[in-house]
């Protein structure tokens, strides 16, 4: 709850700045404020503690909201450049902000009423971020579209919760749970509105099949947001759906689960093999994350012991590397114009750091060990496993493998193709942020028990 | 102590090794193979005779999955480590004919190859097994992209996919035996040889063949053997040596520690089949070995001939098939290095691999032709060479499994003569033509690395003993327990 007050806060405080100019000073009290909101966040671990049965800092909450804040402190330390174009600069920052505090009320919400808030104060903020590039269509035509679909998606969203509200008298998880104790015991509105909420929520998380609004996006907007979105969001819009599938309406599972089986099915291959087809790496990347929502997927259906920790696991490891190969793509974008594979070309020879960190984080991504990214989907695995879905499994042994086929493509493309050009100036800090997300990735990897012992 | 000893000095020097510029990189390198090498040594000494698990070392690592860094070597163990730190500082020897470009990345990735290896070896954990066997890819997959020769990219990336395929499928075996395993769950490799014997024939099958696979693509076993032949050429030597040297022995070990003990009933039930593919392996690879024109892909393809025997004498169940299996391995390991080190040396005087164009170089070498020669009839098993023990061992173990399989299975060493024999013939002896005259004599190097590989395939294929008997309990008491849970 603190974490949430400070945040919020820091929203504010960086709106003020354009009135009171102190925009210089705001960088670092953004980074400072991220900590300190870390450090209180951790403060709430064992508390338990619930809020006029709105919100709820249980541990899962505390944990989910720590994976957020140390994205989105790396991610602030890469995206320092968005921050320098001086008239917005003020409205960056509290969007980002603001859009941080829906992703914290999305892990933490306890009623159904906290849920729509979140999701709307993460998206609006996204909207607006994603069309940040005034000049650009694609930019522009990225916001419109995200805000189409979004809105799309919370009208499904709405929905679900209107008729589960009509079926059982309430918008609090507890009481939800409490109404369908005994099976079949719900009216057929409520079973209707859990698939509306399934839709809604998958559209947050782009499943297949409605990922479609994903690359466009993804592509469009700044690479900055962009890996805003395809971290932070991601995480939070996943724990939101854990949190309700897996306990709220985990008594109704034979309503969704097949339905989910298929989706995950699907948005594990085409969000892969469609990654096979893409020269540009970001929409590469897009569809990849499209494919890493249904690693994920497959613990959310396995609903087991395992489940919440290995979604926590899987949203760290996977975004820390997206982070990484995020921020390259942009230096590499933005020194060659083109985000292409054959920018890429011969970096292992002009670059050999980002060449390096590159490797690692595909490899993350990729799933191969010592990798954090390996680990992770063994988790996941081994959750679906034990919840007897061994086909989807297979199906998503089959994923990964053409998964490491495209994030190959871009490692042989740095190692193996002649050098095109001179070698690309890249300031400290993003060096210094590149080292450290490598370590962590490689750490994270070797000591998984760190993070999974806490779910 | 030592065993950690053993995995993690090559990894620090293959760390170190990064910041060393220029090609003095290489001495270091060698040293520090030579370091380990003498490590292993000292194991030995410290070794006792017996079927105990010895130099172990058990530490929690991932605590809430049962996952343990347990590692810790019995005979057979120690002989693959034996092999690999041996064969190591030779390979590194071998190139010092050679100017890699960025030698500190190239000998730092031979180093870490080293690291997974010796890990592979030593586990006595699955999921940590599991860790090493794909961190053993990685280096290599490397070694051949960066330094091989045409197509490289798409030739290793096959390679790659191929391996990751298998092993992916090893990983789903092991969570399901995993999750048999009581209680909290483990990965400690008795538990998942309890778990895997418990769950009866139909579970076993499928654990067979998942684990199967893997160990299969790695050796490779026909028809999984596609991406080894273009892989093997188109490496730089030294990943072909590493890949056929010891590379292979994990897939072959792999079978012994975990294939055997953890599906009993599924290798009983489906050992016509994998011995069946392994003999049809032989025989198919020693008929296009007869006909290749490019002799370093003749030796690819004796190679998966050799590996065929090895994984059929595995299967048979039985202490000589075992046995034998574990001393092939050993001497395939020599062999097979000496063989491609043979093809290197040509390839730099002549600039061609192609047979046909070769001839006489007895004539302009004769010391060049006796190593050959030596080397030459190890690979093809003569009595008091190295290859003999093994392939004997070997047809005794699956003849005793089936006596047809066996015949065919002894094609192999008259095919292996048949396409040996000739070469060796046409490359060496007949007339020297114009491009053979100037062959230039043996380096200092290469006359140390012959020298020693002929030492080793003549001393081992002379008196066997001391090796034999290192693996011979642990072998023992593995076979029993199998054949216990198969309940014969």
């Amino acid at each position: 709850m603190k974490a949430l007050l400070l945040l919020s806060s820091l929203g504010v405080i960086s709106l003020l700045a354009e009135i009171f100019s102190f925009k210089k000073l705001l960088y670092p009290l953004v980074l400072l404020g991220l900590t300190a909101t870390f450090v209180l966040n951790i403060g709430d671990w064992n508390t338990n503690m619930s809020y006029f049965k709105m919100i709820q800092f249980d541990n899962y909450a505390v944990a989910f909201t720590s994976v957020i804040i140390v994205v989105a402190f790396l991610w602030f330390l890469m995206a320092e450049g968005f921050f320098k174009d001086e008239t917005n600069q003020t409205d960056h920052y509290s969007l980002v902000l603001f859009a941080l505090v829906g992703a914290v009320l999305l892990v933490s919400y306890t009623n159904m009423a906290m849920l729509f808030l979140g999701i709307e104060i993460l998206s609006i903020p996204m909207y607006i971020l994603a069309g940040s590039n005034k000049n650009d269509v694609l930019s522009n035509e990225a916001a419109f579209k995200y805000l189409i679909m979004g809105a799309f998606a919370t009208g499904f969203l709405l929905f679900g919760i209107t008729l589960i509200y009509g079926a059982t008298g309430s918008f609090n998880l507890e009481e939800i749970k409490n109404a369908v104790s005994v099976a079949g015991s719900a009216p057929s509105i409520f079973y209707i509105g859990v698939l509306l909420m399934l839709i809604g929520l998958s559209f947050k998380v782009s499943a297949a099949p409605f990922h479609f609004w994903a690359p466009d996006v993804y592509q469009g907007a700044p690479t900055v947001i962009t890996a805003f979105m395809a971290t932070i969001v991601k995480t939070a819009a996943m724990a939101a759906f854990l949190r309700l599938f897996d306990d709220t309406f985990l008594r109704v599972a034979g309503t969704w689960t097949n339905v989910l089986w298929i989706m995950t099915a699907m948005t594990l291959l085409t969000g892969n093999i469609t990654a096979v087809f893409q020269t540009s790496t970001k929409r590469m990347l897009a569809y990849s994350s499209v494919a890493h929502a249904g690693y994920m997927l497959l613990a959310l259906l396995a609903a087991n012991s395992y489940s919440s920790s290995a979604i926590l696991y899987y949203t760290l490891a996977y975004s820390i590397g997206s982070i990484a190969t995020f921020c390259i793509i942009s230096i590499i974008a933005d020194a060659k114009g083109s985000d292409g594979i054959h920018s890429f070309n011969g970096l292992g020879k002009t670059n050999p750091l980002l060449a390096g960190v590159m490797t690692i984080a595909l490899l993350s991504l990729a799933g191969i060990p010592p990798t954090a990214g390996f680990f992770a989907k063994y988790y996941i695995f081994t959750s679906a496993f034990m919840a007897g879905n061994v086909g989807l499994v297979l199906i998503a042994i089959l994923a990964s493998l053409i998964g490491v086929y495209y994030y190959f493509r871009i490692i042989i493309a740095m190692y193996f193709k002649e050098k095109t050009d001179e070698s690309i100036q890249v300031d400290l800090n993003h060096k210094l942020l590149l080292i450290v997300i490598a370590f962590a990735i490689i750490a994270l990897g070797l000591f998984p028990d760190c993070v999974i012992r806490l779910l | 102590m030592i065993t950690l000893l053993l995995i993690f000095f090559p990894l620090v020097a293959a760390l170190l090794l990064l910041f060393v510029k220029g090609q003095q990189v290489r001495n270091i390198a060698i040293v520090a193979a030579i370091i380990e090498f003498a490590i292993v040594l000292y194991a030995l000494t410290q070794y006792q005779h017996g079927n105990a698990t010895q130099f172990e070392a058990n530490y929690n690592w991932i605590n809430s999955l049962g996952i343990s860094f347990h590692v810790g070597m019995d005979g057979i163990s120690l002989l693959m480590v034996l092999l690999t730190t041996f064969l190591v500082p030779i390979i590194i020897l071998t190139s010092f004919n050679r100017e890699y470009s960025n030698p500190s990345h190239f000998y730092s990735l031979l180093l870490a190859m080293q690291f997974a290896l010796v890990g592979v070896f030593v586990s006595l954990d699955g999921f940590l097994f599991y860790v090493f066997w794909e961190l053993a890819l990685i280096p290599i997959y490397f070694i051949c992209l960066l330094w091989g020769g045409e197509n490289r990219a798409r030739i290793t990336f096959k390679f790659f996919i191929y391996t990751l395929t298998g092993s992916l499928l090893m990983l789903g075996g092991f969570i399901y035996l995993y999750l048999h395993t009581p209680g909290n769950h483990t990965f400690d490799m008795h538990a998942l040889y309890l778990a895997g014997q418990s769950i009866g024939l139909s579970g076993q099958g499928y654990v067979f063949w998942a684990i199967f696979i893997a160990f299969a693509v790695k050796m490779p076993i026909f028809p999984f053997h596609t991406w080894q032949p273009d892989t093997y050429t188109v490496a730089p030597t030294q990943g072909t040596m590493l890949l056929s040297g010891i590379m292979l022995k994990m897939g072959t070990y792999g079978l012994i520690r975990w294939l055997l003990p953890v599906a009993p009933l599924g290798v009983e039930h489906w050992a016509n089949v994998a011995i069946g593919l392994s003999v049809i392996g032989i025989v198919y690879a020693s008929c296009i070995a007869i006909v290749q024109k490019d002799f370093k892909r003749l030796i690819a393809y004796s190679s998966i001939a050799h590996v065929g025997l090895i994984s059929a004498g595995i299967l048979a169940v039985n202490v000589q098939g075992v046995q034998g299996g574990i001393i092939q391995m050993l001497s395939h390991g020599v062999n097979v290095v000496g063989l491609f080190f043979i093809v290197d040396i040509i390839q730099k005087r002549m600039g061609t691999r192609d047979i046909a164009s070769l001839g006489g170089i007895r004539n302009v070498n004769p010391q060049f032709a006796v190593l050959f020669l030596i080397v030459l009839l190890g690979s093809v098993a003569l009595p008091l060479t190295n290859g003999f023990i093994g392939e004997f061992l070997l047809l005794n173990g699956v003849f005793q499994f089936n006596a047809w399989a066996a015949a065919f299975a002894g094609l192999s060493v008259i095919l292996g003569a048949v396409y040996m024999l000739r070469s060796y013939q046409s490359i060496m002896l007949g007339e020297t033509n114009i491009s053979t005259q100037g062959f230039a004599p043996l380096t200092g190097n290469e006359k140390a690395v012959l020298f020693i590989l002929c030492a080793a395939i003549i001393g081992f294929g002379v008196y066997p003993k001391p090796l034999l008997d290192i693996a011979e309990p642990s072998v023992v008491k593995l076979v029993a327990g199998v054949r216990m849970a198969m309940g014969k």
